[in-house]
C-alpha cells in the first residue's frame, strides 16, 4: 500500500492534479457547449454557453486556488493560535513539521467539543493544520503526535491541493448542473426557431440533461473514492514521521468511539477531517459514497504496524 | 538510408543528453535536501541553547533544594555551546540531555510540581525542545537514507560518483546519548 518514497507520492499526486484540470476543463467545455445549444437553439449560442461555463470555472478554480484555505477555515469557524495559546498543540505541529522537512503551517483551533482535524491550503507553504478543542481535551500527547502526523502527511503528499482542486470540480459541476436545471423549470429553451435546428436541439437537450443529472454524482464518486486512498496513505506517512504506529491507533480509535458531531462539518468539508465528522452518514453507508475508509480497518492496520515495524524503511 | 540513421543516433543522443540531466539535477536536490536538513539540527540544537536560560528562570524558585541538578543544566548548556571537534560536540550534547532528563526525574519527586501550570509548561517546552531535536536528526537520517539510495540505484550509480556525489553518513547517537534515556531515580 505504501510503495515509493514520499517524493514519488508527491509527482504521482502533481500529476494527477494536471490531468485533473485537463478533464475538468474538457468537461465544462463539452458541458457548456451542449447546455448552450439545447438552450438557445444555434451553434452560437453553443459557444455562448461554452464561455460562459469556462468563464464560471475559471472564476470559482481561481477563487479557491488562492482563497480556499480560507473559506474552508471561516466556514468551520476556527481561529488562529499562537504558541501562547495553544502550547502543545503548537508544539506537536512544529516536532512534525521539523520531521517531515517542511516549513511550518499556520495553526487553527476549532471551539467544538468533537475531537478532529484537518489540513488545508494550496501547497506546503501555504497550509494551515486545524484541531477542535475535543480532540486537544480528549487525546493525550502521543495521540495528538500521530493526528498532526498525519495532517502533515497530507500537508507534505499535496493532498491540501488535490482536495481543494476536486472540491472545485465537484462544486463548479453542481453549479452549472443546478443553474441549467433550474432554468429549465422555469420554462425552457428560446429555440425552436427552424425545424432542423429544432431536432439537433432536442437533441442537445436530452444530452444537457443527463449531463446535468450525471455529472455531479460522479465528480461525487470521483471525489470520494480518492480521499479515500488519501487516509490511508496519510496514516502510513504519519508513522513514517513519528515511529510510533500506537499514537494514531489510539487517537482514531478515540475519534471513532467518541459521540459528539462536529457541528461546522458539512458535506463540502467531510473529505478533509482526519475521520468522517458527519457520523450517521459514515455507518450507513460505508461503500462507494463514504469520504473515508471505514475507521477501524485502518486501525486494524496501524496495530499490525505496532508489530511488524515500519511500514516504509528509510530510503 | 545514413540519413534516417543520423536521425535515430541524434535522438538517442539527446534523449541521453536529457536523462543525464534530469538525474543529476534530482541528485543535486537531493543531496541539497540533506544539507539543509543537517542545518535544521543545528537550528534546533541553538534554539535549545536560548530556551533553557528563560526556562530555568522561571522554574528557579521550585529547586531551591536541588541546586545542583539546575547547575549541571547550565553548565552542560556552556559547555554544549563551545566550540569543538563533531565529535565532543555530539557527546556535550547528549550530556546536556542528560542533565535535562536528571531534571525532569528530580522533579517527579515533588508530587505537587506534577500539577503546577508554571511546572507543567516548562516540562512541555523542554520535552519539546528534545523531541525537536531528535526528529530533526531522524529527518536528517531519512534524507540521507533517499538520497544514498538514489547513488546507489541504476542508472545513477554509472556516473553518480563520476561527478562527485558521495554518500553521506547516518547520525548515529553517541554513546552518552543512549544512556540519558536510562535516567536514575535515586
Amino acid at each position: 500500500m505504501d510503495r515509493g518514497t514520499f517524493r514519488e507520492r508527491i509527482a504521482v499526486n502533481r500529476r494527477n492534479s494536471v490531468f485533473l484540470i485537463l478533464l475538468f476543463l474538457a468537461f465544462v467545455a463539452v458541458f457548456g457547449y451542449v447546455i448552450g445549444y439545447a438552450w438557445i437553439g444555434d451553434p452560437k449560442g453553443a459557444l455562448f454557453g461554452l464561455g460562459l461555463a469556462f468563464v464560471v470555472g475559471a472564476i470559482s478554480g481561481l477563487v479557491t486556488y488562492y482563497g480556499g484555505d480560507r473559506l474552508v477555515l471561516a466556514a468551520s469557524r476556527a481561529k488562529q493560535v499562537t504558541h501562547e495559546e495553544a502550547p502543545v498543540l503548537f508544539n506537536v505541529v512544529e516536532e512534525m513539521a521539523i520531521a517531515s522537512g517542511l516549513p511550518m503551517p499556520k495553526v487553527y483551533v476549532i471551539e467544538d467539543s468533537a475531537p478532529n482535524a484537518f489540513a488545508t491550503g494550496r501547497d506546503p507553504e501555504h497550509a494551515t493544520v486545524a484541531a477542535t478543542t475535543g480532540l486537544l481535551r480528549k487525546l493525550d500527547r502521543d495521540e495528538l503526535q500521530g493526528v498532526m502526523a498525519h495532517e502533515m502527511s497530507h500537508v507534505g503528499n499535496f493532498d491540501i491541493r488535490y482536495a481543494m482542486l476536486v472540491g472545485v470540480l465537484v462544486g463548479t459541476t453542481v453549479l452549472i448542473s443546478d443553474f441549467f436545471l433550474r432554468g429549465l423549470w422555469f420554462g425552457g429553451g428560446r429555440g425552436g426557431r427552424s425545424e432542423g435546428g429544432g431536432m439537433v436541439q432536442l437533441i442537445m437537450m436530452v444530452v444537457a440533461i443527463l449531463l446535468a443529472v450525471l455529472a455531479p454524482l460522479f465528480a461525487r464518486l470521483l471525489q470520494l473514492s480518492i480521499s479515500r486512498q488519501r487516509e490511508y496513505l496519510a496514516d502510513a506517512s504519519a508513522v513514517r514521521l513519528t515511529r510510533n504506529p500506537k499514537g494514531l491507533a489510539d487517537a482514531l480509535a478515540k475519534i471513532s468511539g467518541d459521540r459528539e458531531v462536529l457541528e461546522v462539518a458539512n458535506r463540502a468539508t467531510a473529505h478533509l477531517y482526519i475521520a468522517n465528522p458527519v457520523k450517521s452518514f459514515e455507518k450507513r453507508a460505508k461503500g462507494i459514497f463514504s469520504t473515508h475508509p471505514p475507521i477501524n480497518e485502518r486501525i486494524d492496520i496501524l496495530r499490525s504496524m505496532e508489530t511488524g515495524g515500519i511500514p516504509e524503511t528509510v530510503g | 538510408m545514413s540519413v534516417i540513421l543520423l536521425i535515430v543516433l541524434i535522438v538517442v543522443l539527446v534523449v541521453l543528453v536529457i536523462f543525464a540531466i534530469v538525474t543529476y539535477n534530482g541528485l543535486v536536490k537531493r543531496r541539497n535536501d540533506t544539507e539543509e536538513a543537517y542545518r535544521q539540527i543545528d537550528v534546533q540544537l541553538k534554539r535549545r541553547y536560548d530556551l533553557i536560560p528563560n526556562l530555568l528562570e522561571g522554574v528557579k524558585k521550585y529547586f531551591r533544594q536541588e541546586q545542583e541538578v539546575l547547575t549541571q543544566v547550565t553548565q552542560a548548556r556552556s559547555r554544549a555551546m563551545q566550540p569543538q571537534s563533531p565529535g565532543a560536540q555530539a557527546q556535550s550534547e547528549a550530556q546536556l540531555s542528560g542533565a535535562i532528563g536528571s531534571l525532569f526525574a528530580v522533579a517527579e519527586n515533588y508530587p505537587d510540581l506534577k500539577s503546577d501550570r508554571v511546572m507543567l509548561d516548562f516540562q512541555e517546552e523542554l520535552s519539546s525542545t528534545e523531541n525537536k531535536i531528535s526528529f530533526a536528526r531522524q529527518h536528517y537520517n531519512d534524507s540521507v537514507g533517499d538520497y544514498n539510495t538514489k547513488i546507489q540505484s541504476f542508472p545513477a550509480v554509472i556516473f553518480s560518483r563520476m561527478m562527485g556525489f558521495t554518500e553521506r553518513e547516518y547520525f548515529e547517537a553517541a554513546g552518552p546519548e543512549r544512556e540519558s534515556v536510562t535516567v536514575s531515580y535515586d
